[in-house]
């Protein structure tokens, strides 16, 4: 296995099948989405090896590495690894894949209207392609290649919202490019600074030789603020939000379980991979800022959510707020608040998904993302509603589902050395049960109306990709440990790189307080 | 009495051979158009020139390496001569191709005779009898011969003498265009008025430069301003009235107003080969002027430098947001790119440790970059038409992807060059020269140019999002199908930008190696 290089061809599997989907005759639509899916399930049967073979204990900071020159004038190499943080998120990637294929069978052909028919196998060439994008962006150890696959990942995405999506889409694929564009230009600046600071020479970007440069201080913040303000547009955080609810209601379905679980994840990635080893100092001095974004993010995203009329949007602001917590997780500088941040990206993202996807399977069948318009669907369709239900007790982080355990570690890791910060961001938590239950009492529960009385329950297909979701979701509820083991040596890596130690916690007399990381 | 005697000036033929090739070329073209039968005329103006750039390239090719002053000292071959001297002719071949297409429009896309007046009996006659002169070849290759001379003119009137031969063909052609006759003249008699405006500036600068220095000879000039003998109002006066001339070929703004005019009349091929053989010849003066005679007084002129840098960024990205017509909006995009290619020029304070000077490197790299994509992009205007000739308004475009997908793509493909998205030579490009610029000191340039960027992606995506999301108008322009003269000269364009996005070392390092003048 050494010297197999496992991530470029988990990477280049999708990228063949896209190009093979893409050159299937007009017309063979059923046989572009059997290619499509058989493709992805490739890379996922590939990142289940990998992590088998992955070492949690190594001493190397990353695995499976890859290394080529590329283009050496620039210091820029072609260079791969993977650590544990960067392991969890590319299965979220190769998971979330497939499921979304599957998700999105009719999706196409339904979502057509009036107007003339939209290619069938280009959606699924694109979704292919943005896997492509999703993997490498998160084994890139050189940081020019990062920012190159975090700018590309976008034409993708801009296509599946623009040519894919529902009626506002071209505006919500214009003004998703536009904050992105900007972020990630503010980034170059910032890349093209810190390789001037850097040592220079052939293997400048490699992030291993980045580490430790000497950086003035006023450098080091402005670089860090090129780099953070990227990642927050991204995540995205508050108030640089607001593409987000446009682009994920626009999106069709399969896009925005993609575009929230996996695209947004880069941000908060990058804010842990790159912001803080890289700019340790400067990290430390906008803490107090950022966790107060964080903070507002999550109160003001639970909030708007609870405003929503549109199923599609309310999803997208809870991710606001879920996003809030990953941040503040992060920036708490805690072994517990990264973990469970690291952990909370996973997690967000199967529930996510699934809230997305069932979503999705209400919205094809009313025809309509208005809540307003459903009501009564538990009696007509239980497996509906009951696994909406269970998705959205995950979003709310109900002990026994798999967000619960994230959550709680962010709040005991920031408490543990920002007491307030974690306490108001507890009422976020209060505010997910308002916002999710009430959508499920508006859309399920009553009685059935004129359209909702004729629904379906839910067919193989959607059994299909709903229940490795939930699956996962109750899993990891109720035994996170073995991701945990993945993510805490990495989490302690970044820790050690930034140079912080946990706060010492303050026991009573008695000592028998004891730490909550894990079980 | 003694005679007197007369040296035999030296002249070095081999260093001067792809300029005597080319003008031989163009002779011989004059003598085809006289003498050749008509029926045979456009076939083998074609071979001769094509045959000419090409014998010319190889000419460039095996000087390389061999840099000497020659001419008496009026002609510098050297690294940044020859890289841009090869780039001109490589540039010239897909202008030449694009120019003698015929398949597109009856007869071409120029006038059948440039003498006959518009709408005449006599242009009737000519049009229905499908008589066309082929005078636009040697034209071209005049021009050409002109670019080659310019930015390897070692004394400001050889300078001058080049910059008129390059000049006089290209108003000339701008007048040519078949359709649209009278804007097309008018584009050509604005360009010529204010040509010979600029002209005349530049004149008076070499003048006063002669009179501060007493030699036209740059590096006279750079002996003569580094030992500060004579009036230094003479010299900065001087100084700017040359660059006035030189910025005005280059579109750099306050001097860009002619652009979006001549571009939009003149025949389309003619404007691609403007827009990219142009820029690349006027840059590589403006790098002699300021890096060889000018280069000690950096102090004086990099302000200045900087203010036109970032009004020509900002008018050619803003303005551009409010565009309507391709060809206008492509022009206001090459005045933004003239703002960028500056950025690299101003770092005169760059040079590595193996002695390549970023500044220069940077924007000879640029400038066969943008060259290439430029050139492509004109190349697919030229092939979206409906009954009154090219469809250029930006509302014809619309949904142009569901009629034609691949011209869409390739199209799209060209745009995000220009955008400078990662995997493109635009994005290499900018690299280069905001690295050149920072190294050398410039770093609130660079962030300017970061923004800059970010606005010039809205109006490209703007066009991105017509073609691929909005529904095609019931009446709008078809996609025709060209000859393989326009195919090869798009693929070349397209070609190349994909290559210098995906695997540029090879050129960077040419670039590199090719970045000091020769005095």
């Amino acid at each position: 296995m050494t010297d197999f290089p496992w991530l470029t061809t988990l990477a280049a599997v999708p990228l063949l099948g896209a190009v093979a989907v893409a050159a299937l005759p007009q017309g063979r639509d059923l046989l572009a989405k059997q290619v499509a899916l058989a493709v992805s399930l490739v890379p996922l049967a590939m990142t289940i090896w990998l992590a088998l073979d992955f070492d949690a204990n190594s001493k190397e900071m990353f695995q499976f590495t890859e290394f080529h020159e590329w283009i050496p004038q620039f210091g820029v190499s072609y260079s791969l690894g993977v650590d544990g943080i960067a392991l969890v998120l590319i299965a979220l990637a190769t998971v979330l894949t497939p499921v979304c294929i599957l998700a999105s069978w009719h999706d196409v052909e339904q979502s057509a209207i009036g107007e003339s028919r939209r290619s069938v196998k280009g959606y699924f060439a694109l979704l292919l392609l943005l896997e492509t994008f999703m993997v490498g962006v998160f084994a890139a150890t050189d940081v020019f290649l990062f920012y190159v696959l975090f700018e590309a990942m976008l034409v993708p995405m801009y296509f599946i919202i623009g040519s894919y999506g529902g009626a506002q889409r071209s505006y919500a694929a214009v003004k998703f490019l536009l904050y992105s564009l900007v972020g990630g230009l503010l980034m170059l600046a910032a890349v093209i600074g810190l390789y001037v600071s850097s040592p220079g020479g052939p293997k400048a970007f490699l992030f291993e030789n980045l580490l430790g440069t000497q950086l003035g201080t006023t450098t080091e913040r402005l670089l860090f603020l090129g780099f953070f303000v990227a990642f927050a547009i991204k995540a995205p955080l508050w108030p640089v939000h607001t593409w987000l609810p446009d682009a994920a209601a626009e999106a069709p379905p399969g896009g925005a379980v993609l575009l929230v679980g996996v695209l947004d994840k880069v941000g908060t990635f990058g804010m842990i991979r790159f912001c803080l080893p890289l700019f340790p100092d400067a990290a430390k001095w906008a803490t107090p800022v950022i966790l107060t974004l964080a903070v507002i993010g999550i109160l003001y995203g639970a909030l708007l959510a609870i405003g929503q009329t549109d199923m599609k949007r309310l999803i997208a602001y809870t991710s606001i707020s879920h996003f809030g917590f990953i941040v503040l997780g992060i920036f708490a500088m805690t072994t517990q608040g990264q973990s469970g941040s690291t952990l909370y990206m996973v997690n967000h993202g199967f529930s996510t998904a699934a809230l997305f996807l069932i979503a999705g399977f209400l919205i094809s069948r009313r025809g309509s993302r208005l809540i307003a318009d459903f009501g009564g669907v538990q009696r007509v369709a239980p497996m509906l509603a009951g696994t909406f239900l269970v998705a959205g007790l995950s979003s709310l982080a109900l002990p026994g589902l798999s967000s619960f355990v994230s959550e709680f570690l962010v709040l005991v890791g920031t408490f543990s050395r920002y007491e307030a910060a974690a306490v108001i961001a507890t009422g976020g938590i209060i505010l997910a049960s308002l916002y999710i239950l009430w959508m499920y009492q508006r859309t399920m529960t009553g009685e059935p109306n004129e359209h909702t009385s004729v629904f379906k329950d839910l067919n193989v297909r959607e059994a299909w990709v709903v229940a490795p979701l939930l699956a996962v979701i109750i899993a990891l509820g109720f035994y996170p440990k073995p991701l945990l083991d993945v993510i805490n040596p990495a989490v302690a890596r970044t820790m050690q790189q930034v140079g912080v130690t946990d706060p010492q916690p303050i026991t009573p007399a008695a000592g028998t307080v004891s730490e909550g990381a894990g079980k | 009495m003694t005679a007197a005697v007369f040296d035999t000036p030296s002249i070095e033929y081999r260093q001067l051979l792809p300029i005597l090739i080319v003008l031989g070329v163009a002779l011989a073209g004059v003598l085809v158009e006289a003498f050749m039968g008509r029926r045979y005329r456009h076939e083998t103006q074609l071979v001769l020139a094509l045959g000419g750039l090409v014998a010319a390239f190889v000419a460039v090719v095996a000087t390389a390496g061999d840099y000497a002053v020659v001419a008496e000292g009026s002609v510098a071959v050297d690294g940044p001569g020859l890289f841009l001297q090869g780039t001109i002719l490589l540039l010239a071949i897909p202008g030449i191709l694009t120019t003698a297409e015929r398949s597109l429009d009856t007869g071409g896309p120029f006038a059948p005779s440039g003498s006959a007046m518009p709408g005449s009996q006599h242009e009737r006659l000519l049009t229905a009898t499908g008589v066309t002169q082929t005078e636009v070849f040697p034209l071209l290759m005049f021009a050409v011969g002109g670019m080659l001379l310019f930015p390897v003119s070692n004394d400001l009137l050889t300078m001058f003498v080049a910059l008129e031969v390059l000049s006089l063909p290209l108003y000339l052609l701008c007048g040519l265009a078949r359709r649209r006759r009278l804007l097309s003249q008018e584009a050509s008699l604005k360009y010529f008025l204010l040509g010979s405006f600029s002209s005349a500036f530049f004149l008076y600068g070499v003048a006063l430069l002669y009179g501060y220095a007493g030699t036209v000879r740059l590096s006279g000039i750079a002996d003569a301003a580094g030992s500060n003998a004579g009036d230094e109002t003479l010299l900065l006066t001087g100084t700017a009235l040359v660059a006035v001339g030189l910025l005005f070929k280059v579109g750099a703004a306050p001097f860009h107003s002619w652009t979006p005019d001549v571009y939009q009349g003149a025949p389309t091929p003619i404007t691609g080969f403007m827009a990219a053989c142009t820029k690349v010849a006027a840059f590589g003066a403006l790098l002699r002027v300021f890096y060889v005679a000018l280069g000690g007084l950096a102090w004086e002129w990099q302000p200045i430098l900087w203010g036109v840098a970032i009004l020509t960024m900002v008018v050619g990205s803003v303005v551009a947001l409010t565009q309507q017509d391709v060809k206008r909006m492509l022009a206001y995009s090459s005045i933004a790119h003239a703002g960028f290619v500056l950025v690299g020029l101003v770092a005169t304070d760059s040079a590595t440790k193996d002695g390549e000077i970023l500044g220069v490197s940077s924007v000879l790299f640029y400038l066969l970059a943008y060259g290439f994509s430029t050139i492509g992009a004109f190349a697919v205007v030229t092939l979206v038409r409906d009954s009154a000739g090219e469809a250029t308004h930006l509302s014809q475009w619309a949904g142009l992807a569901k009629r034609s997908p691949l011209t869409a793509a390739v199209f799209t493909f060209f745009l995000a060059a220009f955008a400078g998205i990662p995997l493109t030579s635009g994005f290499t490009a900018k690299f280069a020269v905001f690295r050149a610029a920072w190294t050398g000191g410039a770093w609130e340039l660079v962030v300017i140019g970061v923004v800059m960027s970010a606005v010039a992606a809205f109006f490209y995506f703007r066009v991105v999002v017509l073609m691929f999301f909005s529904a095609p108008a019931p009446d709008g322009p078809t996609v025709v199908v060209p000859s393989p003269l326009t195919t090869a000269a798009i693929a070349l364009g397209a070609g190349v930008t994909l290559l210098l996005g995906v695997w540029p070392t090879q050129v960077l390092d040419l670039a590199g190696r090719a970045s000091q003048f020769v005095r």
